[in-house]
């Protein structure tokens, strides 16, 4: 029987779509034939604010541009400073960067996880326990800086306060308690059926498609490339530390969700390291409050729990940055969503845009 | 069989003696009635109140949280304080809705809800409605709610509503099949389709549960699918099509669904007490125990089972809840369908001793587990086919791309419709 296509508005408010983002898809019955993405509900004009402001006062953007992950937006934004105006960060600062980027990684893999499964439809189960651990992160984080959310931990030359004594205990027992944990998840999710049945050969990325699109993070992985920015451009202290990278077999949900599984137990080896190699010393350098780097750009990148994070910053000898780009992760990972979703059923498009991760506050900006 | 036996219910039943000896016979039909079936509104209706609390309780106990515990002593009153909540605010209907069907819904949902606690055994001889055709009876009411629901989702007149009330009518056509099928176990072991009649033969026997157990099981699936449960919500799925046939109800109409959603569980709850479990038989502590005590008892220890479920289980897609359906459950209730009925017929013909209702149990069970074991397997084999964990590699590795003239496209353009 042939039926017109309809068109369903996903969004901008919706369950799950993750912020106010929205798609409009088209339908015939319940399969989408064409998915048109619209941006822009959550565009907060961050590129061009930042040129009205210092340096150092652009670092609470990044905070907001992906709010799971404030700590790695920080780190990107200065590192790319610090490459524009040639300082050298502290030893100390470096791995409580490393580490705290990487207890990020966890509690935004956490979220990314949790939200997956419950747009499976587990009902919000999954979702709690991993809140549950993304709670003990972000104490962490409370007792090192004072916030929990928007962190505006990382400055331009070091962090801004060295972690208080309280930190080390807690940071132990996180590192014990959570691969017990961890393992309970996988024990628990990754042998549940109707996961599987929900995830396997749903929103299949193909890997040529993926590099193509320049898809980065465990989008890009879930598809069996192996890359990484710590790996491939390292950064901080990671080329001294030892981790692997995890893979998938065949780009679809379910290895993107196993593989951002697996990075959180290799987060975790990284902040062993970190942690049992944490050297003493100043956590900063002096900076001036007006930084007037020399005329210039710079780019660095980072791997954010979403993919590569990339900031552009141009200066002209001025105060603020003449240039102020963002290369976000989640509006190219998006890109892919198209070829993922059409000729699927509107609940695999669901599933398959939960499996991507994406933040809408890092996609509009 | 008396139309009307369920005088057991002690302080009443001094009550209808007295009006037997001063009164006509009808006037004792009569108040016997009505007490009956106020007794068992006043059962729903308190139920589903509970059902509320124990509902976000337990949920909130499995997804380590408190759950509700600010409105009276363990967050009793919440339920009362949502009623109220949802009393006094404005039930909204959208301009282009259908005025007339968007309002009959939720009536319409809530009367099958409600009757279906007409045939149950509370105890020996309390049975409000004791129906020759008891089984058939609760089955057609759970076709009925589909023919509300459907209502519910074309009067809205929104397209999230209506891929929801689709996907309940496929749904529901699809299930009644191995519902049936499954139904039919214990009515062919026993030979009787009056629920109480069912209970009765267990209470002699022990509980149907061992000895038609592929029964239970067909049932338990397809009964969840049926009530728009986790893991086949997906007339209602929340992270898809928002809310399904009700999104467009609010205020008490919304409630009625959701009560009546409650109400259903708990219907099902006592279909499996009853009918595979032995209703208000527990081996002989029906002497000393209220026999209706154990019969609430035993619905509230499924309707737990149910509360679990919800709390643990992902959501299943619309075609593979089908294909459950009609590959697993069906072709399994045929099979079980034709064992019992074998069987039946051996121990009537052959006339043989109840000793050999132990062998049937023996038997039913391992077939079952290892049919079971088997469609599962053949079932669940593709998914299987890749290993579950990622692999670890140590480096970086790029394959290289692909010639420039790749056919991989990014956003083709949409088939035609």
């Amino acid at each position: 029987m042939r039926t017109p296509p309809y068109v369903v508005n996903i969004g901008p408010q919706h369950p799950s779509t993750h912020g106010v983002f929205r798609v409009k898809a088209t339908l015939d019955g319940e399969r989408v034939i064409a998915a048109e993405m619209v941006l822009g509900y959550l565009h907060r004009s961050m590129e061009k604010l930042a040129e009205e402001r210092t340096f150092t006062q652009n670092i609470p953007f990044t905070d907001r541009m992906d709010y799971l992950a404030a700590m790695t937006g920080n780190l990107g934004y200065c590192l790319a400073v610090e490459k524009l105006a040639g300082i050298e960060v502290p030893e100390r600062a470096q791995y409580l960067r490393v580490i705290f980027a990487e207890l990020q990684r966890i509690a935004s893999h956490c979220m990314a996880n949790g939200t997956f499964v419950n747009d499976c439809g587990a009902w919000q189960t999954p979702l709690m326990y991993m809140f549950r651990e993304r709670e003990r992160i972000l104490d962490l984080f409370e007792m090192t800086c004072g916030a929990r959310l928007t962190t505006n931990y990382m400055r331009i030359g070091g962090v801004s306060f060295d972690v208080p004594d309280e930190w080390y205990p807690a940071i132990e027992s996180l590192i014990n308690d959570l691969p017990e944990r961890i393992a309970e998840y996988e024990d628990l999710l990754l042998d549940n059926e109707i996961l599987l049945a929900r995830g396997r050969d749903v929103g299949v990325l193909k890997p040529d498609v993926a590099i193509n699109a320049s898809a980065s993070g465990p989008l890009l992985r879930g598809c069996g490339i192996a890359w990484d920015i710590r790996k491939a451009d390292p950064y901080c202290v990671y080329d001294r530390m030892q981790f692997d990278i995890p893979v998938g077999h065949n780009g679809d949900c379910f290895d993107r969700f196993v593989v951002r599984m697996e990075e959180m137990k290799q987060s975790l080896r990284i902040i062993r390291q970190a942690y049992e190699e944490l050297p003493g010393g100043p956590v900063n350098v002096p900076i001036p409050l007006a930084l007037r780097p020399e005329p210039g750009e710079a780019y660095a990148r980072i791997e954010s729990p979403k993919g590569e994070l990339g900031f552009y910053v141009v200066s002209d000898g001025g105060p603020t940055p003449y240039r102020w780009h963002v290369r976000s992760p989640s509006f190219i990972n998006l890109t892919v969503l198209n070829d993922m979703v059409v000729g699927h059923s509107l609940a695999d498009a669901i599933v398959t845009l939960g499996s991507i991760d994406i933040n809408v506050g890092e996609i509009d900006r | 069989m008396r139309l009307l036996n369920w005088y057991d219910f002690d302080p009443f039943r001094e009550l209808y003696e007295w009006l037997a000896k001063h009164t006509e016979d009808w006037v004792v039909y009569l108040v016997s009635a009505i007490v009956g079936c106020v007794g068992i509104l006043t059962f729903v209706g308190l139920g589903a109140l509970i059902n509320v609390w124990l509902e976000r309780r337990i949920i909130g106990r499995m997804q380590v949280r408190r759950g509700p515990n600010r409105v009276g002593p363990w967050g009793l009153l919440q339920p009362v304080a949502d009623a109220i909540k949802l009393i006094q605010k404005e039930v909204l209907q959208p301009d282009l809705a259908d005025s007339k069907l968007f309002s009959l819904p939720p009536i319409l949902v809530f009367i099958p809800a409600m009757l279906s606690f007409a045939v149950f055994a509370w105890a020996p001889d309390m049975v409000l409605a004791n129906l020759d055709v008891g089984v058939l009876y609760l089955l057609a009411l759970s076709s009925i709610t589909a023919l509300a629901v459907f209502i519910a989702g074309w009067a809205s007149n929104n397209k999230y509503a209506l891929l929801g009330a689709m996907r309940v009518i496929a749904m529901m056509v699809s299930y009644e099949a191995p519902m049936v099928m499954a139904l039919l176990g214990p009515v062919l072991f026993v030979g009787t389709m009056s629920v109480a009649g069912l209970v009765a033969w267990q209470s002699h026997y022990g509980p149907l549960a061992i000895y038609v157990p592929i029964s239970l099981v067909v049932y338990i699936v397809s009964a969840t699918a049926e009530l728009n449960r986790t893991p086949a919500d997906i007339a209602e799925a929340e992270s898809e099509i928002v809310a399904g046939y009700h999104t467009e109800y609010s205020g008490m109409k919304w409630g009625l669904f959701y009560a009546v959603e409650l109400v259903n569980s708990l219907a099902v709850s006592a279909i499996v007490a009853s009918l595979f479990f032995g209703g208000w038989w527990l081996g002989g502590l029906e002497e000393f125990v209220p026999p209706w005590i154990i019969f609430i008892v035993k619905t509230y220890i499924f309707y737990f089972g149910l509360i679990w479920l919800r709390g643990t289980l992902p959501r299943f897609r619309i075609d593979q809840l089908m294909a459950l359906a009609w590959k697993m459950l069906l072709p399994l209730g045929l099979i079980n369908a034709g064992i019992l009925a074998t069987e039946v017929l051996i121990w009537r013909e052959a006339d043989l001793g109840d000793w050999v209702l132990a062998v049937f149990a023996v038997v039913n069970i391992a077939l079952a587990a290892g049919l079971l074991i088997l469609f599962f397997r053949v079932i669940t084999a593709r998914l299987y086919r890749l290993p579950r964990r990622p692999v670890l590699v140590p480096t970086i590795q790029v394959p290289s791309l692909p010639a420039p003239k790749t056919t991989a496209s990014l956003n083709p353009p949409a088939a035609a419709p």
